[in-house]
């Protein structure tokens, strides 16, 4: 594999901290945010749900930026691999559940388990990107669109139709290990991963080919091996993600996993900038937010339930007309390419600027 | 293969470095390439022309492992490369720079030259060779800061061989650099791509501006239909006939 750093980044960006930690400064800096965010919520479910929630979405738009933002490549199944993490972390958690690992005390060892099963599904994922990805990456544009779909599909159709994974009624009595720092600690890692490829030359690959696939080749850019590795990635977080919601809502079934959630991420992605973690993390957040915002609008309207119980089923519309107005207003998404430290104001200090 | 290739004019002697033989591609059930055969010398320029759908692009293509041959055998220094990926050529020494130039408009001249390097671990030397490359054409020089998609057709060809020729390139394939440019630009890319040549490193061109490409080049190859149907030194096809008839519009 050829990954050399024929790109001169200036060294300029060492500072008093040394390179080898400053990679996980931001994840020392989020534990005791996590702590303090753990121990005031635990009084009210609802506000742990809705932050995992959004963590979860937050989850599944970066890692779908990867591929649709950074490489290009446009995928809308991206709920498919959701639902083979969840379900297979589902099911792992399920059969152990009668375990404990005797040497540590009952909720670390649920933890551990948790976080084994949590593995499972998003190796589990992986490995169907790496299948789905292998023949399908050499398609472009809406061809890849479509197949991704189709398999999205495939997936929820076989789930329905398994004995083992509940059919249609789903998949109940998972214990429910997730809490809002395991659903944060994830997304930092995910974030974590996301910055790290771009800013890699394995970005730049990337870059490359979204720029012009062509071209990127005549570089010498493997350019299918890259792509593979794109979707590997995003789908293994795809799955994490899916294995956090399962061990949050009390039951998961087919009807999570459809088309229209596969819409609502590619709409985050596209909605935050194609390429831009930060517009991904903003829009997972205000896309998630917006339906409660609505509901709690329609209350305060005195719509009597009604209005605000079909939430739901206005959703949709409701993207679909921010999509047209953002495409007419700002067709590179809110943050285009940029990310949070390019649009902070000038006295602040500042990144160097990379390729994104 | 039908008829025989007729030959004109003498070529002058070059070590070999590209070989491809009885090269056949196919889209599907269509048959671009019916066995195509033609040379590349070390240090030659080489020309190939034809009209639209000849098959001049699909050949570049599969030379620079870009497309798949069907049959044939295509050989780089006397090795077999003709199952190889373009990213595997690259370090072997092919650079391509493709049809519509292929630049990245989102990126600067100076990233869309960095990427030219992708492959290189010698950093020290690439900042020697993008000043090489700045030598060539200086218009580079001063847009190193600007976005790619900003210059004019002709500065993003003269970009597009700028960042081919960061590969280090033995044997340089061009396709079409003259596509949608002024003549004047055209023959400034041409001057240089023979003082680039001088330095030793091999063209393979594909050219629909005969004229031009044939005057440039050492050698070429006339292409029909997918076949070579003439192949001779560049100015004894560019006196031929049958040449100026169908390619030069007398």
């Amino acid at each position: 594999m050829a990954t050399p750093g024929a790109t001169t980044l200036p060294d300029d960006m060492a500072g008093p901290i040394p390179p080898a930690l400053r990679g996980l400064l931001p994840v020392l800096l989020a534990l005791p945010v996590l702590a303090l965010a753990e121990w005031t919520l635990g009084a009210s479910p609802f506000a742990t749900y809705l932050l995992s929630v959004v963590g979860v979405n937050i989850i599944l738009a970066v890692s779908l930026n990867i591929v649709n933002g950074m490489t290009g490549q446009f995928s809308i199944g991206h709920a498919g691999f959701m639902a083979v993490g969840a379900y297979i972390a589902g099911v792992t958690s399920l059969s152990l559940k009668e375990v404990a690992l005797s040497f540590l005390p009952v909720a670390a060892s649920d933890q551990v388990l948790f976080v084994v099963a949590l593995l499972a599904g998003g190796v589990c994922a992986a490995l169907c990107g790496f299948l789905v990805g292998l023949p399908s990456l050499r398609l472009r544009g809406d061809y890849l669109a479509i197949v991704t779909l189709g398999f999205g599909e495939i997936i929820r159709v076989f789930v329905q139709n398994t004995e083992a994974f509940g059919r249609a009624l789903g998949l109940s009595g998972i214990p429910q290990y997730s809490s809002v720092a395991m659903v944060y600690f994830w997304v930092f890692l995910v974030v974590l991963v996301a910055r790290r490829i771009a800013g890699s030359s394995h970005g730049r690959s990337l870059w490359a080919i979204r720029e012009d696939e062509v071209a990127a080749e005549a570089m010498g850019v493997d350019t299918t091996g890259y792509k593979v590795r794109a979707f590997v990635i995003s789908s293994f977080f795809a799955g994490i993600a899916g294995g956090l919601f399962a061990h949050f809502v009390p039951i998961i079934n087919p009807g999570s996993f459809t088309f229209v959630k596969s819409m609502e991420i590619v709409v985050m992605v596209v909605l935050g900038g194609l390429g831009s973690t930060t517009g991904a993390i903003v829009a997972a957040i205000f896309l998630t937010l917006l339906p409660e915002g609505l509901r709690s609008l329609f209350g305060a309207m005195g719509a009597e339930g009604s209005l605000a119980q079909k939430v739901d089923q206005i959703r949709m519309p409701v993207y679909g007309v921010l999509l047209v107005v953002l495409m007419l207003a700002r067709p590179q998404g809110l943050f285009g390419t940029k990310e949070l430290w390019d649009v902070l104001p000038r006295w602040l200090p500042r990144r160097k600027k990379g390729l994104s | 293969m039908s008829e025989p290739v007729k030959v004109l004019g003498e070529r002058r002697a070059f070590a070999p470095l590209l070989t491809v033989e009885g090269l056949q591609v196919r889209y599907g059930a269509i048959q671009a390439l019916r066995g195509v055969s033609l040379q590349v010398g070390k240090g030659e320029m080489v020309a190939l022309i034809g009209a639209n759908g000849a098959g001049k692009t699909s050949t570049l293509r599969a030379v620079s492992g870009m497309l798949k041959a069907a049959a044939g055998r295509i050989t780089l220094e006397g090795k077999d490369t003709t199952s190889l990926k373009a990213h595997q050529l690259v370090p072997r020494g092919m650079a391509h720079a493709p049809e519509g130039r292929g630049i990245f408009p989102n990126l600067t001249v100076q990233e869309n030259l960095e990427l030219g390097a992708y492959l290189r671990r010698d950093t020290a030397r690439i900042e020697q060779d993008m000043e090489k490359g700045f030598t060539l054409f200086p218009v580079l020089k001063e847009r190193r800061r600007q976005l790619a998609g900003t210059l004019s057709g002709g500065e993003q060809q003269m970009l597009a061989i700028a960042r081919a020729l960061l590969s280090k390139p033995q044997l340089l394939l061009l396709d079409e650099p003259s596509l949608g440019l002024a003549p004047q630009v055209t023959e400034t890319i041409f001057r240089t791509l023979r003082e680039v040549n001088a330095t030793g490193v091999s063209v393979l061109l594909v050219e629909q501006n005969a004229h031009l490409a044939l005057n440039a080049a050492h050698y070429g190859y006339v292409l029909e239909t997918g076949e070579v149907v003439m192949a001779g030194a560049g100015k004894a096809l560019l006196e031929s006939a049958e040449v100026r008839r169908a390619y030069l519009g007398e």
